[in-house]
């Protein structure tokens, strides 16, 4: 059974290595100061999807990201590992998206595609920590979403059998495809990227990208098609402009603050059956535990 | 987000060489692959461009898989049950990343799947391996019998094996036995030829390093009644097909991650490889020179990892009110370490570029005939590589274990607990002065290069080389040791007896040694300043190296031979 598989990634600043320069005095983010970085939960998603494409053989995965013409180094970076393919999602008019506007334009993408069988994604990106994109985009194409993916135990017969990480244990499911599967980072590890493709690849350009260099390098990409990545633009995806960018952004961002946690690590009780009990109604109050 | 290969500039400064063009040319054929393959460089740039990237894929798996599994690969350890030897489990998982990565069968030609690699880089990539897990470069080092595969194999078992190796298969070279170790001549493992044509394997070999592998080369005995190398053949043996089991593997030292196995072959199915009766003589030989080159690698990569752990303990240490790197006792032995390891890993470089070109010449020559001119180039280097190769292997082993040491010795007290990585790197560091044969074996293959001026030449060509005038004094210096050196050889000469030659031999290859990594670091010095401190400390300590042993050599007399004998 082959199957079209699109991998959902986003270009994202490396929060991990957050420096004392992160932050702009206004207090959004200084990009430069980050390196931007494959949003770690993508790439865990972009494993299942090649897991899924090595049993499967024939399956192809596209790689889709939205973001600034650079983005194009996801897609590349995903290609090395094992994508067949990928399309950067850059306009201007996209731009200062939230993750209504985002998940809008993606899908948008996504039906341009055109036949899919599933939409891998991580489960949230390192700069926003929303999780919503994922859902939202199955919400828009009218499809099933299976969240807190860990790992994919099953695609057969148009369905996928997907165990989830919850907070309180794990939960196995069965969804009809095709379907919307956001991944967790406790999945596998994507694997690493392959030497031949590496030296295949490394020419692989947008035409945003292909622009900038020299003739001959130019040459190189026009007579081998697999270096050419695909660059789309708003009105390729017929984005309703609305729906799109600011315009289609009902969050606004009012202040960013930062917030310094000020309640200790640890707590001390003496050993006695008192106030142990008193702790256990305490946390169970408070939702910790039960 | 740790990477080996970008962490460590000297690995660019080596691969970036100025003979490398010359070998990438030799190797690509003048790029004729890049209409065949579409992984394929265009040109010299981008074939270097690609070895660059590809390392980057190495030290990236190095640094954050298979450094992060070698602790729990030293305590699980490999085991054996049911005739089949086991890896542990991040052993598995190394493996499989190696195999993602598509990083087996690097030297290979493409038609086979393989990325075509000179030596150098993908040397260059053992010596990373080994830094990560020594035990575990072993496992996917022993890719380089493919070489020899390809070198000696019939265009049918080209087809049918490098492709296996290149998709991840593991190799291993069955030659030891139990009465048959540094003397490969008494292997009895018997080969019998059926009436079909096909031959079987019986026998027992150990001390198989990877011995439950997918596919072996095998040295047996092929000729009935004969006793010496010459009645012994090389044969591949295909796991698939079923005939020997693991009896058992050895309880190791260090190298824990790699099986080192007893195999049984009962009427294990076969084929020959090559002609009969040249196992030992050629093949053997072709398979054992790069093993000891993989060998010196692994011996660089294990001073390279003695070194960082050494450093970082160093500064991180406190005592007295400060770092005990500040103390001269330890800065000093900080920086022989580093000295030791900037030398064998410029001799390790320095002799995986003359394979690469004997090499390339050879297989060019499978192709057309060579013209006078290339064969004599040929010539030149497979002699400088036969010499160099016993060098590198010999002394960087030595090199290493002393880095181990003192690597150990800096940690003090804690260094002797399980604790630290350096106890570790103490064990696996042991072997690399051993096996593929021990320093003493080394110094047999190398010493005629000593007698013959191999050497010496080799000296004079780097002593002809124009050097920054800041590097002058350290130019003198080995200008005086070279000079020592010659006036030792010819005193040794003088007596006129091989024992006694055997007995002197290791000093004057030291020497040579001493010399040889001196003009090494001088010439990256040259060329790169960062290389001028371990120049400095390197050829210091070669002077006080050179000196003792010719003060040992020039005050010996022959009777004193007797006293070197035990009843």
């Amino acid at each position: 059974m082959s199957l079209n598989i699109v991998v959902l990634a986003k270009q994202v600043p490396d929060t991990r290595n957050v420096g004392k320069d992160a932050m702009k005095e206004d207090g959004t983010i200084n990009r430069a100061a980050l390196p931007a970085i494959f949003n770690p939960e993508d790439l865990n998603a972009l494993e299942q999807a090649l897991r899924i494409k090595d049993a499967n053989p024939g399956s192809t995965v596209t790689m889709l990201t939205m973001g600034l013409p650079r983005a194009s180094e996801v897609i590349r970076e995903a290609i090395y590992r094992g994508a067949d393919t990928g399309i950067v999602l850059t306009d201007r008019v996209l731009g200062g998206a939230d993750t209504l506007a985002t998940s809008y334009s993606l899908a948008q993408a996504v039906k341009k595609i055109g036949h899919y069988d599933i939409i891998l994604g991580g489960r949230q990106a390192i700069d926003g920590d929303t999780a919503q994109v994922g859902p939202q985009i199955a919400e828009k194409l009218g499809i099933p979403q299976v969240t807190y993916a860990e790992d994919i135990l099953e695609v057969a017969d148009g369905h996928i059998i997907v165990k989830r990480r919850l907070e309180h244990g794990v939960e196995t499911v069965k969804a009809p495809l095709p379907c919307v599967v956001t991944v967790n980072g406790s999945a596998a590890e994507c694997r690493p990227r392959n030497a031949q493709r590496v030296m295949k690849y490394k020419r692989a350009v947008s035409p945003s990208e292909k622009a900038l260099l020299p003739a001959e390098a130019q040459a190189i990409v026009d007579a081998r098609e697999y270096l050419q990545l695909k660059e789309w633009g708003a009105a390729f995806v017929e984005a309703d402009p609305n729906q799109i960018g600011m315009a289609g952004s009902p969050t606004k961002v009012k202040a960013i603050e930062n917030v310094v946690f000020t309640a200790k690590e640890s707590r001390r009780i003496d050993n006695d059956d008192a106030q142990l009990e008193q702790l256990i109604v305490e946390l169970i109050a408070n939702h910790t535990i039960g | 987000m740790a990477n080996f290969f970008t962490d460590n500039p000297d690995l660019k400064h080596h691969l970036n060489h100025p003979l490398m063009r010359k070998i990438v040319e030799l190797k690509e054929r003048n790029y004729s692959d890049a209409d065949l393959y579409d992984y394929a460089p265009l040109n010299f740039e981008d074939a270097m461009d690609n070895y660059n990237r590809v390392l980057e894929i190495v030290g990236d798996i190095c640094g954050n898989i298979i450094a992060e599994n070698a602790e729990a690969v030293d305590h699980q350890g490999a085991s054996c049950s049911d005739g089949r030897a086991h890896y542990a489990d991040a052993t598995v998982l190394n493996l499989k990343a190696c195999r993602q990565a598509g990083l087996m069968g690097m030297s290979m030609p493409r038609r086979f799947g393989g990325l075509n690699f000179p030596i150098t880089p993908y040397i260059m990539a053992a010596d990373i391996v080994s830094r990560a897990d020594t035990g575990f470069e072993n496992l996917w080092g022993l890719q380089d019998c493919a070489e020899t595969l390809y070198e000696f194999g019939d265009e049918d078992q080209k087809a049918r094996f490098i492709p296996r190796v290149c998709q991840g298969e593991t190799m291993s070279m069955d030659l030891t036995e139990p009465d048959a170790g540094s003397d490969l001549q008494s292997v009895m493992l018997k080969a019998s030829q059926k009436e079909d044509g096909t031959w079987v394997l019986n026998g027992v070999k150990r001390f198989i390093t990877n011995g439950d592998s997918d596919i072996h080369l095998v040295l047996a005995r092929s000729e009935e009644g004969t006793k010496d190398g010459r009645g012994l053949s090389m044969f591949i043996y295909d796991k698939r097909n079923g005939g020997v089991t693991v009896r058992r593997i050895e309880n190791k030292m260090g190298i824990k991650g790699s099986p080192t196995c007893e195999l049984v072959y009962k009427n294990a199915p076969a084929e020959l490889c090559g002609s009969r009766r040249l196992g030992l003589i050629k093949y053997v030989m072709a398979l054992m020179n790069g093993a000891r080159l993989g060998i010196a690698a692994q011996s660089v990569g294990v001073s390279e990892l003695a070194f960082r752990e050494a450093l970082a303990y160093a500064r991180d240490r406190k005592q007295f009110g400060k770092a005990i790197i500040e103390f001269p006792a330890v800065a000093e032995m900080i920086s022989v370490m580093k000295a030791k390891l900037d030398a064998s890993r410029s001799l390790l470089y320095e002799c995986s570029r003359f394979v690469d070109m004997y090499k390339a010449y050879e297989d060019i020559a499978k192709e057309r005939s060579l013209t006078p001119d290339e064969r004599k180039e040929m010539k030149y280097y497979s002699k400088l590589a036969d010499a160099l190769t016993p060098m590198a292997k010999g002394m960087g082993s030595e090199y290493c274990n002393q880095n181990a040491y003192d690597c150990i010795q800096v940690h003090g007290g804690s260094g002797f607990m399980k604790d630290y990585a350096c106890e570790r790197i103490y064990r696996d560091a042991r072997i690399t002065s051993i096996y593929e044969g021990t320093t003493q074996l080394q110094v047999v293959a190398a010493i005629r290069h000593v007698t013959t001026g191999t050497y010496k030449a080799l000296i004079d060509t780097y002593a002809a080389i124009e050097y920054r005038p800041e590097l002058a004094s350290l130019k003198a210096v080995l200008e005086a040791l070279t000079d020592t050196y010659v006036k030792a050889v010819e005193a040794v000469a003088a007596v006129n007896d091989t024992t006694y030659t055997d007995f002197m031999a290791r000093r004057m290859v030291e020497m040579a040694g001493n010399i040889v990594m001196g003009y090494l670091l001088l010439q990256d010095a040259n060329t790169d300043d960062t290389f001028t401190k371990s120049a400095t400390v390197y050829i210091k300590m070669a002077q006080a190296e050179v000196t003792k042993h010719a003060e040992f050599i020039h005050s010996f007399t022959p009777e004193q031979l007797a006293c070197y004998k035990q009843a």
